[in-house]
């Protein structure tokens, strides 16, 4: 047995193969990105992914006194409102950048998985915030259980998701739905970052003149190993 | 596969474009900046809402005739939580969406017997001290279950016609011993006892609320208390909250369609509503397969204001 045959036989080696392929080292981080990437309608995406960093660590400081202690504490009160606020701004941001990705029809060009994992954190974030709502242990969350119930109870999935059980609402909101939408928002950025922002509608490449071409007219990065022998055709 | 993909998509690889310098981790540094900034403005100036939640005691004390109108519609068996049917009980088969009794199938998971539950029960518990109530406890438990809801049905239509009726003491014109479970349910709840003895009944610690938050939706008093804070069913109540505050504007559209016909009047309004909300999610998932409404940008476009030629 050669050594190339025992390393298609290691299994961390096949992962570590897997996980480069699955976003190039120069497409991670890269300091370039295409010249049709000039609008403030850009700057949504990273908005939505900062906000979503102050509803993670407001909802982590929340947890540090339990469920209730926010209704007596000042610093609690204070907490809350800025958990509220951060999703609120979360949820600004992350409407405005969907609806530029639909006006961009940022599907195309095999980015299709892109708008899915994308379109479903946005339906999880709806359900991750819902839940919220209802562990708030307030008035609010009495009248809306009792509200949403029905809904659900309508179409079979209050026998297993109960809206008026705020331990059950509670463990999902801060284990199962942030757990599946950390999952969904890991998984969408490193689509973004491995297929690349996505060029203009009808847009064509200019034609490659590789030995006389300009600085600013290089790849953003280099193309993997294996898209190199027909992408780089001129 | 792939030849036919690329009849479909011609859109070309990013990393053959020209490219400009691009600090992304700068980037995202003054999103959180500008973020965290707004964040802690808008908290600071606006606060967040926190209306007290309505106890049971309080309820009593608040709207005494409502309670009292409300175990004895417990114990007819004409209430929300009574007549619901799945996943609480058997007393109705629940909505339809179409032919599928989805409510129906997911069956009853979570059992609740009203008038055990929310009254009889709490009350057999304590009546150790009071010999009036025992035997009115006594009288109920032993009478056929359409002697009782006889004795409930006259006396609920009694405090149909004056709420307060329930003040005038054990009246027993037909209504057996009704007012008498009655009226020692509204002192019960006034104690705040109630609520333990509801929730706590088959454990010592408990999470979930489903009976007592099924109880107090029975009433009247809880959507009363919503309507002034404009959280009724037809005033968006939904996706608002509390004061004046944005609560969940991302709901609009499931909110929307309670406000309107066929949805408003119907009597299936919940199931059709989700039934809807399922489909136009699953197109709003699948929009880059779907033929037509995937071409919407090249129509509408708004793409023009992103990718300016200048």
């Amino acid at each position: 047995m050669t050594s190339t045959d025992r390393r298609k036989g290691n299994w961390t080696a096949r992962l570590g193969r897997r996980l480069d392929n699955a976003v190039p080292p120069g497409r991670r981080l890269p300091d370039r990105q295409p010249a049709y990437v000039r609008s403030w309608i850009y700057v949504f995406g990273v908005a939505t992914l900062a906000a979503l960093l102050f509803v993670l660590a407001s909802g982590f400081a929340l947890a540090i006194g339990g469920t209730t202690w926010w209704h007596t504490s000042a610093v609690g009160h204070f907490l809350n409102s800025v958990h509220l606020w951060s999703v609120e701004l979360f949820f600004v941001c992350m409407t405005i950048h969907l609806w530029g990705k639909f006006a961009m029809a940022a599907w195309r060009g095999g980015r299709a998985l892109t708008w899915i994992t994308g379109a479903v954190a946005f339906v999880g974030s709806i359900g991750t915030a819902f839940t919220g709502y209802l562990s708030q242990t307030n008035f609010d969350s009495q009248w809306i259980s009792t509200q949403a119930k029905d809904g659900l109870n309508a179409v079979g999935i209050g026998a297993f998701f109960n809206v008026l059980n705020p331990g059950q609402m509670l463990l999902w909101h801060i284990v199962l739905l942030p757990s599946v939408l950390g999952v969904l928002v890991v998984l969408h950025v490193i689509l973004v970052r491995r297929k690349g922002v996505v060029p203009p509608i009808d847009a064509e490449p200019p034609a490659r003149e590789l030995p006389s071409r300009p600085l600013e007219s290089r790849p953003a990065v280099p193309s993997t190993p294996a898209e190199t022998p027909t992408r780089r055709q001129p | 596969m792939n030849a036919a993909k690329t009849r479909r998509d011609k859109t070309p690889d990013a990393h053959l474009f020209p490219t400009r310098p691009y600090d992304l981790v700068k980037e995202f540094v003054i999103a959180v900046v500008v973020i965290g900034l707004l964040t802690f403005l808008l908290a600071g100036i606006f606060s967040s809402p926190d209306k007290k939640s309505i106890s049971l005691a309080q309820w009593a004390q608040n709207a005494p005739a409502d309670v009292v109108a409300t175990a004895v519609g417990e114990l007819a068996g004409t209430t929300t939580s009574a007549t619901y049917g799945p996943p609480y009980n058997n007393a109705s088969t629940g909505q339809k969406l179409g032919p599928l009794s989805l409510q129906k199938w997911a069956g009853v998971r979570q059992p609740v017997n009203s008038a055990n539950d929310f009254v009889i029960r709490p009350l057999h518990d304590v009546s150790a001290a009071d010999p009036a109530l025992r035997a009115a406890l006594t009288q109920w438990t032993g009478a056929s279950s359409q002697q009782q809801t006889a004795w409930a049905q006259r006396y609920a239509d009694l405090l149909a016609r004056r709420p307060n009726a329930y003040l005038a003491g054990p009246a027993r014109l037909g209504f057996g011993p009704v007012p008498i479970i009655a009226t020692r349910y509204l002192a019960l709840a006034r104690t705040g006892a109630l609520q333990s003895l509801i929730a706590g009944k088959s454990a010592f610690y408990t999470s979930n609320l489903t009976e007592p938050l099924l109880l107090l939706a029975d009433g009247a008093y809880l959507e009363d208390v919503a309507r002034t804070d404009h959280l009724g069913g037809d005033q968006w109540g939904m996706m608002n909250e509390t004061g004046n505050y944005p609560g969940q504007p991302w709901m609009w559209l499931y909110t929307f369609w309670y406000q309107i016909k066929p949805f408003s009047t119907s009597g299936n309004a919940d199931a059709l509503v989700w039934g809807l909300m399922m489909a136009l999610t699953a197109v709003f998932v699948f929009v880059p397969f779907i033929p037509g409404l995937r071409s919407v940008p090249r129509w509408i476009k708004l793409y023009k204001l992103v990718w300016r030629r200048d």
